[in-house]
């Protein structure tokens, strides 16, 4: 599995790292998504579809 | 499909704490129907979860306030429409403003932020449940601790003073009120911008370490600006979670069990804020949104210029979504709902909003393990009238 993030779309509501702090963080500036994980496993790989489908902006794309 | 022609948002809540019946009828039925709205404008009633988060993500359809046309009335009459949103004012704006703005706040609410400010909200917290204990039982949870917690929080955050807070709360409830008039609303709306402007003037000569003064800090931002981004947050940071925080605290006295599992399983919290987010869903007339061009949604066809009212209250009990939706239950996974709404608005103090909530359910049930409703449920006198739903008061009891 593969995860994009673009934090051009992102909104910044946290959702990502509210859900995974593993594999998400956001930007200390604008709050924006910071993937710390492109290729989670384990509960992480189930974490990160969560959060894509949590995300309110579409900013996350799983791949695969 | 059937296209119903519904005359009306229906607001009466079927009982204290579900929506009205007939929109749950809507949705078995036509999740998007024709509405029209108190103005005459032929528009639309979302009431499905699917269709509520595809109208939120869809940048088609626009937050801009002077396209909006409203489901409710003020004082009996229906609201013509309203200009533009001043600068500043986010919510109302679509991209490329609404980005600019909210991009200058959303690193003030980060999850690692709201992590960093715990502490201090358990502090607060505490000091407030102590004040409580001290004031003796019976006593008003809502003046006591629901209100303000929450207002201190946000009041520190921003850097308004908060010995100033008597004016800004009545003159938000008279915004928030549905018996205002319209001109009560402006009156009290002009006096609300006043304040901020004023303090964020005072901000320019004496800085503190607070959000007002960041923000003017930016360089990018005019007074004004920086005044109506500080009222947005000011409004939206104490109301809410004040009323989920009363609200949810009735709730939870009326179903003992539940209350008895927090207590005895404090990990439980985080869950259980989800599920009273989603529960209570307490914007009652939910958000409002307007096709910018035609859009194809749910086998309609919604035109440019049609306002979509979305129930995020129907649109949080959807069996389609949630199982038992009707159900209270705080095991159940409630993550997904759309009381933070969906979509580039979705809440930008949510993050600020869970610890509040998380903390003070907490605590509130841990140092308060005997806590009652000092009046029957039915004597409670709840947020008919206001567009935020809640309790006005909540009259408890401890020993």
């Amino acid at each position: 599995m593969k995860i994009e993030v673009d934090p051009e779309r992102c909104a910044g509501s946290g959702m990502c790292a509210l859900t995974d702090p593993a594999v998400f963080d956001q930007d200390e500036v604008d709050g924006t998504v910071v993937l710390l994980q492109p290729s989670p496993s384990g509960e992480h790989e189930k974490a990160a579809r969560e959060a894509a489908h949590l995300c309110p902006a579409g900013a996350i794309r799983v791949l695969g | 499909m059937t296209e119903t022609l519904y005359s009306e948002l229906p607001t009466e809540r079927s009982t204290l704490f579900d929506p009205p019946a007939e929109l749950g009828l809507l949705r078995g039925t036509a999740p998007i129907s024709r509405m029209t709205f108190p103005d005459g404008h032929a528009g639309w009633l979302v009431t499905s979860y699917e269709l509520a988060r595809e109208v939120h993500a869809d940048r088609r359809f626009s937050s801009r306030a002077e396209l909006q046309h409203s489901p409710r009335t003020v004082a009996g009459k229906p609201v013509t429409q309203r200009p533009p949103a001043k600068p500043g004012m986010f919510i109302g704006m679509d991209a490329p403003d609404h980005t600019r703005y909210r991009k200058l706040l959303t690193g003030q609410f980060t999850v690692r932020r709201m992590n960093q400010l715990m502490p201090r909200i358990e502090q607060i917290v505490a000091d407030h449940l102590a004040a409580m204990r001290a004031a003796g039982s019976p006593v008003d949870l809502v003046a006591n601790f629901a209100l303000p917690v929450p207002s201190l929080v946000i009041c520190e955050m921003l850097g308004v003073p908060y010995e100033e807070r008597e004016s800004f709360q009545k003159d938000t409830a008279k915004v928030l009120s549905l018996d205002s008039t319209f001109e009560e609303i402006m009156e009290a709306f002009e006096r609300l911008e006043e304040f901020v402007l004023r303090l964020t003037q005072r901000k320019h000569v004496t800085p503190g370490d607070d959000m007002l003064t960041g923000l003017i800090a930016t360089g990018e931002l005019t007074d004004e600006e920086v005044a109506n981004m500080g009222l947005l947050l000011l409004v939206a940071g104490h109301e809410t979670t004040a009323n989920m925080l009363g609200l949810g605290t009735l709730l939870l006295l009326q179903h003992p069990e539940q209350s008895a599992a927090l207590r005895a399983d404090p990990s439980l919290v985080d869950n259980a804020v989800e599920e009273l987010m989603r529960y209570l869903s307490i914007i009652q007339f939910g958000t409002i949104r307007t096709a910018l061009e035609d859009v194809e949604i749910g086998g309609v066809v919604v035109r440019a210029g049609e306002s979509v009212s979305i129930s995020v209250a129907a649109a949080n009990r959807d069996p389609a979504r949630f199982e038992r939706p009707d159900e209270f239950d705080i095991h159940r996974p409630a993550s997904g709902h759309l009381g933070f709404g969906h979509g580039v608005h979705q809440c930008l103090g949510q993050q600020l909003a869970r610890i509040e909530m998380r903390v003070g359910f907490s605590a509130l049930f841990r140092e308060f393990p005997d806590l009652r409703l000092a009046v029957p449920a039915e004597e409670v006198r709840m947020r008919d009238d206001m567009a935020i739903y809640g309790v006005h008061e909540l009259p408890v009891e401890f020993s």
